[in-house]
């Protein structure tokens, strides 16, 4: 009898726990389903109130008009461009801030100087630096350089404030190899960069990619940097994004504002979902010990 | 951490012999010649651009930067400026919510996750998906799902309950609250991540003695097993109010700062301040007072990781 009542109260236990399980996940995904059945929907259908249900006709109008015809200010190119840009920015961006990063880790665990620790701890700040500090600067020392407003001008500054991340991510890779392993390719002969490149880099495979996921969602879903520094057609997708949401005349095109917010959203949903494992280690990379 | 001590063993920089050539002082100096780079980009867009601003707040620049010395002038405009006053106070009640909520619930979730759930990596994957969109995506979202007009009011409505009302982000009292929602479905799953991870880091067998004594699940959690997770709390706090400080992009892109500045923060008045209204003065110094603020959360909590670190190894 008692066992019997007992396995009850875990049934009912489990049962608790499975619907709470249940209702957070259906909470989280509300906004993304929202998003999704509204870019499919027809406009008049949005305005008679069809907020949460299907649509009764899926249509991609809102896509294809989201993808190459929707207005930004005055130019009517629709998000493509700026997709465009914001490859052109992420790209590069990520090679260099993840090749600079790999270097600095390891030269920080395996040739460590007098003040390594100095010039590591001075990095570490710069992952938590509140960019608004930084940025009137910034400012003014790109277009000395002649690269204000443009897309070379983001992948610079993105590439010095992404190596402070880089260099942590490495560090606190590299330091898990044991140092016999490069003493004793020291010893052998192999040079600094010999040892770099056949011993570091291909044991260092799973922080790479973690430093390129991290460096690809940071970069791609910056807002801040590309509204500060570019305007008009060389701006990234986040504030073309935000310019298409923001447009007040006429009637609102909820459609294409969902449409346009997926578009710019896809690219590193895609890379959560196919290497989600890489990319949670990249975002709790903060709170483990530097 | 290593000291200095010990990296004389270090293959960079071992004892040299007495007549080194020159590419023999070159390999010695390689190690530091490859970080000089990065290191001098960081230590100038970091460290001296910092000075810049701070030179800039003290200075008497509105529309373009002017190098003149006005002392603290800036700071006095700053915070004689009612709209930085309702920046400073909805950052504290942004910070407050945000923090309580996120933290909660994401400790709720990582504990119910932990219960041998079956479909335990589809569940965490959903949880986490928000953290990988940008804020200006969540922002879009949000606005949508909570105008009232046509989002959530409107369904409930058409539930049949005709007098329920959820207009806050049309309110000027109540659209911070909204901007509080999105931030926690945002952040969330990071709060649970680390949370997760600190209970698969407690050693099992003390949940399972004390069972054997007779405590109850509830009891375990509340007096053993959440004590146990300091080290994350201190994580997911000083995390969480980082992003809270910085946070403009969500801000923007759900009500503009709006309606009639009524959800500003101290990232959006910057940017208002810098690059809209022609006081760059009054705006390097908000940012001043952000990176202050920062900088006191921030660098204790790094050198208390540093410290442990060294002491770990």
């Amino acid at each position: 009898m008692a066992t019997k009542s007992l396995a009850r109260q875990q049934m009912l236990g489990r049962l608790f726990i499975y619907s709470a399980l249940l209702l957070l996940a259906l909470y989280y995904l509300m906004p993304l389903w929202v998003m999704v059945t509204t870019s499919l929907k027809p406009l008049d259908e949005i305005y008679s109130g069809s907020f949460i249900g299907l649509p009764q006709a899926i249509t991609f109008e809102a896509w294809s008009k989201a993808w190459s015809g929707a207005c930004i200010g005055t130019e009517c190119t629709g998000l493509r461009p700026y997709f465009v840009n914001s490859i052109m920015m992420v790209v590069p961006a990520v090679l260099l801030s993840t090749g600079l990063g790999a270097l600095n880790g390891y030269v920080l665990t395996k040739w460590r100087f007098k003040g390594a620790n100095l010039v590591f701890g001075m990095m570490l700040f710069g992952c938590f630096l509140p960019y608004q500090a930084v940025i009137l600067p910034m400012a003014q020392v790109l277009g000395r350089l002649g690269l204000s407003g443009s897309i070379p001008g983001l992948v610079l500054v993105h590439t010095v404030y992404g190596i402070c991340f880089t260099s942590l991510f490495f560090r606190n890779y590299f330091i898990t190899i044991p140092d016999e392993l490069t003493k004793a390719a020291q010893i052998d002969g192999a040079g600094f960069f010999r040892i770099f490149l056949s011993i570091m880099l291909p044991a260092a495979l799973p922080i790479i990619v973690v430093s390129c996921i991290w460096q690809f969602t940071q970069v791609w879903n910056d807002f801040l940097f590309g509204v500060s520094f570019t305007s008009g057609s060389d701006t990234p997708i986040t504030v073309a994004l935000n310019n298409i949401v923001n447009v007040t005349t006429g009637r609102k095109q909820y459609n294409v504002d969902m449409a346009s917010a997926m578009i710019a959203a896809i690219p590193t949903l895609l890379v959560y979902v196919v290497a989600g494992r890489y990319f949670v280690r990249g975002l709790t990379a903060g709170a483990v010990k530097g | 951490m290593t000291d200095i001590s010990q990296s004389a063993a270090v293959p960079g920089t071992a004892p040299q012999r007495p007549a080194a050539t020159l590419s023999a002082r070159l390999a010695r100096w390689l190690p530091r010649l490859v970080m000089a780079p990065s290191f001098l980009v960081v230590l100038i867009g970091v460290y001296l651009f910092i000075a810049w601003t701070l030179w800039i707040s003290l200075s008497s620049s509105a529309m373009l930067p002017r190098y003149d010395f006005v002392g603290l002038e800036q700071y006095v405009r700053l915070w004689n400026t009612p709209r930085w006053h309702t920046a400073v106070i909805n950052l504290f009640l942004f910070t407050g919510l945000f923090l309580g909520v996120t933290i909660a619930l994401g400790l709720l979730m990582a504990i119910l996750l932990d219960q041998n759930i079956r479909a335990e990596g589809v569940l965490r994957t959903v949880y986490l998906y928000p953290m990988a969109l940008s804020f200006i995506v969540t922002g879009t979202a949000w606005k949508w799902v909570l105008n009232p007009e046509l989002g959530v009011e409107k369904v409930v409505q058409s539930w049949g309950w005709d007098t329920f009302a959820f207009d806050w982000i049309t309110r000027p009292e109540t659209a911070i609250y909204c901007v509080v929602i999105a931030a926690v479905w945002q952040s969330t799953g990071f709060a649970m991540a680390i949370f997760l991870a600190g209970l698969r880091g407690i050693d099992s067998s003390i949940i399972k003695a004390a069972q054997i004594e007779g405590a109850s699940l509830p009891r375990i959690y509340a007096s053993i097993i959440v004590p146990l997770l300091r080290p994350a709390f201190l994580s997911v706090i000083v995390l969480l109010s980082y992003i809270s400080i910085k946070s403009f992009d969500l801000v923007l892109a759900l009500t503009n700062a709006g309606p009639g500045g009524s959800t500003e923060m101290p990232s959006t008045f910057m940017f208002a301040y810098t690059f809209q209204r022609n006081q760059m003065g009054v705006g390097a110094a908000s940012a001043i007072m952000m990176l202050m603020t920062v900088a006191a959360i921030i660098i204790p909590y790094l050198y208390s990781e540093l410290r442990e670190d060294t002491h770990g190894h």
